[in-house]
């Protein structure tokens, strides 16, 4: 087992470089220029030496290599000076990767977005899990009865309704009508990030800018998920092993929660390692709609303003997201089911 | 002769067999349902603009921010124009980016799972890319990429048919990745029948082995993946407009009429129903109709009846 989570994580370190290698090459065809949104007073060769030293006249392998030195080696290195602080020597030569148009360390950026991001989203992908493992065992459970049958149509509904829609719904309905008449109430459809909760009001506040991005989400995790929980459920419901169970004149509680469930969860939490990058990045619609401002807002003014280190950056933070979770999930299947044997 | 005679016990068989499989489907209330309203959808998208010809480009400025009414089925938008019309404009276009995208999606896919089952040399390379593109970030590249290329293709091809191209292409070559792995496992599980064996014996050509004998029996996931990837084509296309990076405002598809009509959410709240809903119905419909074709076509469900 353990050679086998090395040799993994050996085999993705080739793979990261090939993908940050991709995202390096696209994004340096772009036309964007680094001192597009200076001002215009500033003399022709003054301009000229702040393209240097971004780096915007460079070949493509300088560039690349440059980045690169800057990724994995400065960035760590001024992590760990921020975090003991320490110093490490030779520092007046390392440059951060720095954002081109807020001037400050991509990471620092990243660091500041990321809370929104785990707050909303990772929240709603927990909701998601909570609802979808209780409706997948019982529609599994009574397949074919009316629950089951409601259920795999809204599931079914839930993940061809795309979020941008679902979530203009919810705005509609409980941000222009809530408030309106009695029985809906009213809910802010602009995520405010400023809010500091520190009061009994202000946590309340927070749960209501919180409910509606988060329900959004999670309907939609949980409509994917529980038709995986589902069909794992049914899986397991029609082996052998349950008929022993039940002719040893077991529990139906035990024999359904203790070893079909066990059983079934199996492919589930490896599905669920594998969504967990999809947190990060996937919620680029769901903050645009209700504009909270986290990693996906990131991306998206980076995109639009053409602040090429950042768009590389958080590109390549998804990608290793990807990749490490994949192997995750790997892991977890080696551990949970003592029939895969990896060596 | 023989290849007379072969030819007509061959043509009566197979055609029962895709009869059998559209008995199976028409059994699958949802997926007829689905078929039903993805038809009228297009039937209403193609000859619509014929019978209703208010064109989706006049602004009518006195009638601003309208809602609906019998004279205006969908009301109107913040510059007067028609929503009605323009929804079945953009239809065209959403729909015909979801075609065109499967099927560049499905032909790279099926090519590159056909290589890679059949040819073991290319098999692992093939696999490997596979695995790479799956570990890409797709939404942020497919947003990069059109940022990038978006001006240069539209000076080639004119506003319209550059970012249609642009974003069919992009959309195309980052889905073919499932198509690949379904196809290339069930050409594995093939390739070993004895009828494969038989054809290469009597001396047939790879090619042909290829084309006459293994892709007709792996044809049925192909299909299935036609109709996920279609759903999911419409919907990343929806996606990338509703981020201000699909098409441009003077030819809305249903993403890009989202995108435009979520600020006038307070004045005009039915202005993203309608698209919204289009999307939605399109890809539920699609989505039923994937669900009863996988049904159909899988002979263990079949013959449990």
């Amino acid at each position: 087992m353990f050679q086998f989570i090395v040799r993994r994580f050996l085999v993705a370190i080739p793979t990261l470089i090939v993908i940050s290698f991709i995202i390096f090459a696209l994004l340096d065809l772009a036309p964007g220029d680094p001192t597009g949104n200076l001002p215009l007073t500033i003399p022709p060769e003054v301009r000229e030496k702040i393209r240097q030293s971004l780096g915007a006249d460079d070949t493509f392998p300088v560039n690349y290599l440059k980045w690169a030195r800057q990724f994995f080696v400065y960035e760590p290195i001024a992590w760990y000076e921020q975090a003991t602080g320490n110093t490490v020597p030779g520092g007046e030569n390392r440059t951060r990767i720095l954002s081109w148009t807020t001037r400050s360390p991509v990471f620092d950026l990243i660091i500041q977005r990321l809370p929104q991001t785990l707050w909303v989203v990772g929240l709603a992908y927990v909701v998601g899990i909570l609802i979808a493992v209780p409706v997948g065992i019982i529609s599994a459970y009574r397949q074919y009865s009316i629950f089951d049958q409601l259920g795999t149509f809204i599931s079914l509904l839930g993940f061809s309704v795309p979020t941008f829609f679902t979530g203009l719904l919810a705005i509609i309905i409980f941000s222009v009508y809530g408030g309106r008449t009695d029985w809906i109430p009213f809910l802010p459809s602009v995520y405010d990030t400023t809010l500091k909760v520190n009061s009994w009001s202000s946590f309340v506040a927070q749960v209501r800018q919180m409910i509606m991005p988060v329900m959004v989400l999670a309907f939609f995790n949980a409509s994917q998920l529980s038709r995986f929980m589902r069909s794992s459920m049914l899986d397991n419901l029609s082996q052998d092993y349950v008929r022993t169970a039940r002719s040893k004149g077991m529990v139906e509680r035990t024999v359904v929660l203790g070893h079909v469930l066990r059983n079934s969860l199996i492919p589930v939490v490896t599905l669920i390692a594998l969504g967990i990058p999809g947190i990060f990045g996937g919620a680029i619609i769901t903050e645009q709609i209700f504009r909270v401002n986290g990693l996906g807002a990131l991306l998206i003014e980076g995109i639009n303003s053409a602040d090429i280190p950042r768009v590389q950056t958080l590109t390549f933070i998804f990608a290793i997201l990807i990749v490490f979770f994949n192997i995750i999930a790997d892991i977890a299947y080696g551990f949970l089911d003592p029939r895969i044997r990896y060596d | 002769m023989s290849t007379a005679t072969a030819k007509k016990i061959e043509a009566p068989e197979s055609d029962s067999q895709w009869l059998e499989t559209w008995r199976q489907f028409a059994k699958h209330k949802g997926a007829v349902a689905g078929m039903t309203v993805f038809f009228l959808i297009i039937l209403m998208v193609i000859f619509g603009p014929m019978f209703y010809t208010v064109d989706p480009q006049y602004s009518d400025l006195l009638n601003r921010n309208q809602g609906p009414s019998l004279e205006r089925p969908f009301g109107t938008d913040n510059l007067g124009r028609d929503l009605f019309a323009a929804n079945l404009a953009g239809g065209r276009i959403s729909l015909a980016v979801g075609v065109v995208s499967m099927l560049i999606s499905i032909i790279l896919g099926t090519a590159i799972g056909l290589a890679a089952g059949y040819f073991k040399r290319l098999d692992g390379p093939l696999m490997r890319l596979t695995d790479l593109f799956l570990a890409l970030p797709l939404l942020p590249l497919l947003l990069v990429i059109i940022m990038l290329f978006r001006d240069s293709l539209r000076g080639t091809f004119g506003p319209e048919l550059g970012i249609f191209f642009l974003i069919v292409f992009v959309i195309g070559i980052t889905s073919w990745m499932n198509t690949a792995r379904i196809v290339r496992g069930d050409v594995l599980a093939v390739k070993e029948r004895e009828f494969v064996t038989a054809a290469n014996a009597l001396g047939s050509q790879n090619n042909r082995v290829m084309w006459l004998h293994i892709l007709p029996n792996v044809l049925s996931p192909i299909l299935v993946s036609a109709t996920l990837g279609m759903a999911n084509a419409i919907i990343t296309e929806s996606a990338l407009s509703f981020l201000g990076l699909g098409f441009p405002p003077d030819f809305p598809t249903w993403g890009r009429l989202l995108f435009d009509g979520k600020d006038f959410m307070q004045l005009s709240p039915m202005r993203v129903v309608w698209p919204g809903v289009l999307i939605s119905l399109v890809v539920l419909s699609v989505n039923f109709m994937g669900d009863g074709l996988r049904d159909a076509l899988d002979p263990k469900i079949r013959s449990k009846g």
